[in-house]
């Protein structure tokens, strides 16, 4: 088939002969490599151990919102008197497992396991490329990723423990906070933010300047096109954030004013700072990052949904421009709706029209992009694989997200919806079940692709099927809470009587939450075990796409010839040919 | 205060704004759904008439779809009736239109770690100067005491009365860190941004007890930043006003030579 | 290519790409560049912001221009046009072939960068001295951030810029259009610093 193999061994990065290279040490290897591909699998197992960690303090989180005041056996003595007193929760420790929960699945789950783990790792597979375009600074940036990573969580054992003003970090709140661990996240912050503008460089020049020959950007996978407008997000997005950590830690370390207005009365006490400043200058500039973030969170899921769609359902995706253009367009409005955060903060009609307005508009590509996702199943010969499981899942669990994004982004049903459960409930149902949906859906499809093997797909269904029922049980009823006003971040909802009327709501998703957590475990079982299986066969997927042209897994430098594409990335069932997939780089027609 | 009130959806409306609010949470609910349900109907049925099994293999050629580009200018033609029929318009109404001053009764609140500070202007219609240098446990509003305006002014923590059926206007501050005023049975919310001051109106249509919930982080405390909203009947707020008006001013003694009779003692 | 023999061999690292007409180095450093314009960006739009709402500027009354030292800021101001002008003149040394004026333009512009960093030593610790800190009002917080800021932005240009003089030019040997990019890389790095600079002044000193 391919002339790109090479007989390199099967281990991760085996040297390839062509190139005459020099045995690297295992550290070179291993640890400081520059090969993409070690690199991305860095930092998809670091993100993962993130995901778990931020998602072991929601559980913790939970027992307090089902059983408020209770001391929880066994775990709460063991997490010390000053954030669990006699095994209750204190309510500075909740604050802190809300506000790390939400910044660790965001900045040190999230992203670099989407773009980080799988751009890393699959892009410069499926354009052609040998590895990224500068391969030291892609190592230079994971090795920013993971102090940053090790530093937010180290917060929790300072004293005073973690940050606990929320992810969103308002001053003067998290200024007049003193503990250390609030000046630790905006440090660690800093070093998050480095290593994604670091890596988004690296995606933007290899997706421009690496391609392999006789590919267009319009036969580019879909997968590709999203990665490329997130980096662009990142690129830009995320300077204004480290521009308003600096004033923070200014404001902290330096007793400045950025944030703080005159006349602080903090506990009875006179706040002794110059003033001068304003808290909404801070809220402004970190939704102008934060709100382009979340399209950084959503866009390589619906590359990698695109992908197993495609595959899985025989057939060319339906309307690959438009999802282009979409792609494109939702990229550039996400810099010009950021304020639709802030519509409770004294915002006049003028300024509120224009970012309603703009929200209103960036529903448009999210609409187009749902609906050529859904066109693409008609008409297809659709394979019930894991990974399609996981993908197919993602289209309704999307929609709900989205959708209920409209009350919000319009002002008037805002002023009763703003900082419930409803918000909560309408962002993890787009980040929760769509996107890490997605990337359970990548993590089965490339496995094949990183190991040479096949994850077990009995236990990829039972992981599916249980974590879709509990991952709806968590948050469906949150829009029943918020519909009821119950505010977010409360740590203790009982304390008002619409919150005591609906109790039994937060009982209900805190057991599936811990249910939700017990679903991960075949597939953390499947995931090692599978190492151990046979190998299987080249493109068990029976994929069009680049990557899988290379060996699974590939060698260091990943094609010994540069590959030539002939064709359109989704090629499946072309009338008159044997098999139903022709893949990009086969030279024959 | 009557839990039996709430439940799982909507608490009641007892403002005279709100009823718009509710209309348009409903009608917008109500586009997500037939959206929803239409795009779920198509999508089960690709799954089922799609599916791959012996002898169905898959169209290469992507169908013509007029029906797409329908749900497409429908979606855009509803969004924009959303926006410019419904949500602008409420919300203008609201911000652009507050009742005079003069019709209204004017609280002023000053929110902190974790209570909510209420300021009346007492039987003189008047504010006392309040500044947040003098601000401490036992003034929490920062009451100037030499300022004689202030003197029949009525300082209350964590209780909001006012009548039903007169717009009330709460003019929003906070002295420490962002909170926000959120009565939800009133359908209303506005941060308390320290270094500004916000004005909010509502006016209610029922009496009754209800609550006011902080609705933005401000602290470990947050949680517990709850006050007492009463709703009074014009009597009952008459009667409450008067029953916590501060004791009248001692009448000054005068050191004049025809006094020194000594100006009879209170 | 590089010191490291296990890279694999990368496209474009030094021939520019067909389409875009630029290699891979160049092509990076301009987006660094458009990133670190959002970050200037975002906190001169904060300097604007705090400025214009506050009731008179500077808070305490006076000029701009009477509170910092204007004089030596003009030094400044002409050490780093200089100092880009240097560095042009380095990397024209590097097409020309002559790596031994070279290291004398590229000297002349680490330098002048640390001249710079000497002038601003003695500005801000005349400030300390006075008793004004960054604390003291926002004024003094929004002029040693943004040039605090930018003062990293020239010691991280002298720091490459020494890299290059110095373990850098072992490039120079193996293969020399690799090197002249790299030198031109730099210097648009350089010309952003000074183009920095030239924003801050009039917006900080003289306004």
């Amino acid at each position: 088939m391919s002339a790109s193999k090479t007989h390199g061994h099967a281990a991760h990065g085996g040297h390839d002969a062509g190139h005459g290279h020099h045995e690297l040490p295992f550290w070179r290897k291993y640890v400081f490599s520059v090969d993409h591909k070690i690199i991305g699998l860095q930092y998809a197992v670091t993100a993962l151990v993130f995901l778990f960690f931020g998602f072991t303090l929601m559980m913790l989180l939970r027992w307090q919102l089902a059983y408020p005041g209770q001391p929880l056996p066994v775990i709460g003595k063991l997490l010390g008197e000053s954030a669990m007193p006699g095994g209750v929760m204190a309510p500075e420790f909740y604050n802190q497992l809300g506000a790390m929960h939400g910044t660790i699945m965001v900045f040190m789950g999230i992203v670099p396991l989407a773009v980080g783990g799988f751009g890393n790792y699959v892009v410069p597979l499926q354009i052609g490329a040998p590895d990224m375009a500068f391969p030291r600074i892609n190592m230079a940036s994971y090795w920013a990723f993971l102090p940053g990573g090790i530093l937010m969580i180290a917060s929790f054992f300072l004293p005073g423990g973690a940050a606990q003003s929320g992810w969103t970090n308002y001053p003067p709140l998290s200024e007049v906070t003193q503990t250390p661990g609030q000046t630790v996240w905006l440090f660690a912050m800093v070093l998050l933010i480095t290593s994604s503008l670091l890596g988004s460089i690296n995606f933007i020049v290899t997706i421009v300047q690496l391609r392999a020959k006789g590919l267009t950007f319009f036969r580019l996978p879909f997968f590709v096109h999203a990665q490329f407008v997130t980096s662009f997000l990142l690129l830009l997005a995320f300077p204004p954030l480290e521009a308003a950590a600096v004033m923070q830690i200014m404001d902290r370390l330096a007793n400045t004013s950025f944030f703080l207005p005159a006349g602080l009365v903090v506990s009875g006490e006179q706040w002794h700072a110059a003033g001068g400043g304003s808290p909404l200058l801070w809220q402004h500039l970190f939704w102008f990052l934060a709100h382009p973030e979340v399209y950084v969170l959503i866009l390589p899921a619906m590359g990698i949904v695109a992908e197993v769609i495609a595959n899985n359902t025989r057939k060319p995706l339906w309307g690959y421009r438009l999802l282009v253009y979409s792609a494109i367009f939702l990229g550039f409005m996400s810099f010009v709706v950021w304020a639709h955060h802030m519509f409770m903060t004294g915002m006049g009609t003028t300024m509120s029209t224009f970012f309603q307005t703009t929200t209103m508009i960036i529903s448009i590509p999210s609409v187009v992009i749902l609906t050529c996702f859904i066109m693409s199943l008609y008409g297809g010969a659709i394979r019930y694989t894991v990974p399609m499981l996981f993908a197919t899942a993602f289209l309704p669990m999307f929609a709900i997200g989205g959708l209920t994004g409209l009350p919000l982004g319009l002002t008037a049903s805002d002023i009763y919806l703003h900082d419930t459960f409803y918000v909560i409930a309408h962002f993890h149902y787009v980040v929760a079940p769509g996107t890490i949906f997605a990337l359970f859906a990548g993590i089965y499809y490339w496995y094949p692709k990183v190991t040479g093997k096949q994850m077990n797909q009995a236990l990829g269904k039972v992981h599916f099927w249980l974590s879709f029922i509990f991952i709806n049980g968590v948050f469906m009823p949150m829009f029943f809470q918020g519909m009821a006003g119950l505010s977010r971040r409360l740590y203790d909802p009982t304390i008002y009587a619409h919150g005591r009327a609906i109790q039994g709501l937060n009982v209900l998703i805190s057991w599936s939450a811990w249910g939700l957590a017990l679903a991960q475990l075949p597939f953390i079982w499947n995931f090692f075990a599978s190492l151990r299986h046979v190998k299987v066969a080249e493109n068990p997927w029976q994929s069009t796409t680049l990557e899988w042209a290379a060996p699974s897994p590939p060698p260091h430098g990943n094609f010994v010839t540069p590959p030539v594409v002939y064709r359109d990335p989704y090629q499946y069932s072309e009338p008159g040919r044997s098999t139903d997939f022709h893949p990009q780089f086969a030279r024959e027609a | 205060m009557d839990e039996t009130k709430y439940g799982y959806w909507f608490p009641p409306d007892v403002s005279t704004h709100g009823v718009q609010i509710d209309q348009l949470i409903d009608i917008v609910h109500w586009f997500m759904l037939i959206l929803f349900v239409g795009w779920g109907i198509f999508f089960v049925y690709c799954l089922i008439k799609y599916r791959a099994r012996p002898g169905h293999a898959a169209t290469y050629l992507p169908p013509k779809a007029q029906f797409t580009k329908v749900i497409e200018v429908s979606v855009i033609v509803i969004e924009v009736l959303l926006l410019f029929w419904f949500s602008t318009p409420v919300w203008f109404a609201y911000k652009n239109h507050p009742p005079p001053e003069k019709d209204a009764l004017v609280i002023k609140l000053v929110a902190e770690q974790f209570a909510w500070d209420f300021h009346y202007a007492g039987k003189d219609g008047k504010f006392g100067r309040t500044s947040e240098a003098s601000m401490s446990g036992d003034n929490p509003v920062g009451m100037d005491p030499d300022d004689p305006d202030g003197k029949d002014d009525i300082v209350t923590i964590n209780q909001l009365h006012f009548p039903v059926n007169k717009p009330v206007i709460v003019q929003i501050s906070s002295k420490d860190v962002i909170h926000s005023f959120n009565i939800p049975v009133l359908r209303v919310k506005q941060d308390a941004v320290p270094g500004t001051r916000i004005p909010i109106w509502f006016q209610a249509t029922k009496p009754g007890h209800f609550e006011l919930a902080c609705a933005q982080l401000c602290g470990l405390g947050h949680y517990r930043m709850r006050a007492d909203v009463l709703i009074d009947t014009p009597e009952e707020y008459a009667k409450w006003a008067a029953e916590n008006a501060p004791p009248p001013a001692e009448p000054p003694t005068s050191a004049a030579p025809e006094n020194q009779q000594g100006a009879p003692q209170k | 290519m590089s010191a490291h023999a296990a890279d694999a061999v990368i496209p474009h690292t030094v021939e520019p790409h067909p389409v875009t007409g630029i290699p891979n180095g160049k092509f990076g450093i301009w987006l660094f560049l458009a990133s670190e314009v959002m970050l200037f960006g975002a906190l001169f739009s904060s300097y604007v912001l705090i400025r214009t709402q506050a009731p008179h500027w500077p808070p305490e009354g006076g000029l701009s221009s009477e509170i910092l030292n204007v004089p030596l800021a003009t030094v400044n101001t002409a050490v780093l046009i200089t100092s880009s002008i240097t560095m042009v003149l380095a990397w024209a040394s590097c097409k020309m072939g002559r790596i031994d004026r070279f290291r004398f333009w590229m000297g002349a512009t680490v330098a002048l960068a640390f001249v710079f960093l000497v002038i601003k030593y003695f500005e801000y610790t005349h400030k300390f001295h006075d008793g004004h800190f960054p604390s003291t009002n926002n004024f003094y917080a929004v002029y040693f951030t943004l040039t605090g800021l930018h003062g990293l932005h020239v010691i991280g240009g002298i720091v490459v810029n020494t890299f290059l003089l110095t373990a850098g030019t072992r490039l120079w040997k193996t293969d020399r259009d690799h090197f002249t990019n790299r030198v031109e890389n730099a210097g648009l790095y350089w010309h952003f610093v000074d183009l920095v600079w030239i924003f801050l002044f009039p917006s900080l000193y003289l306004l």
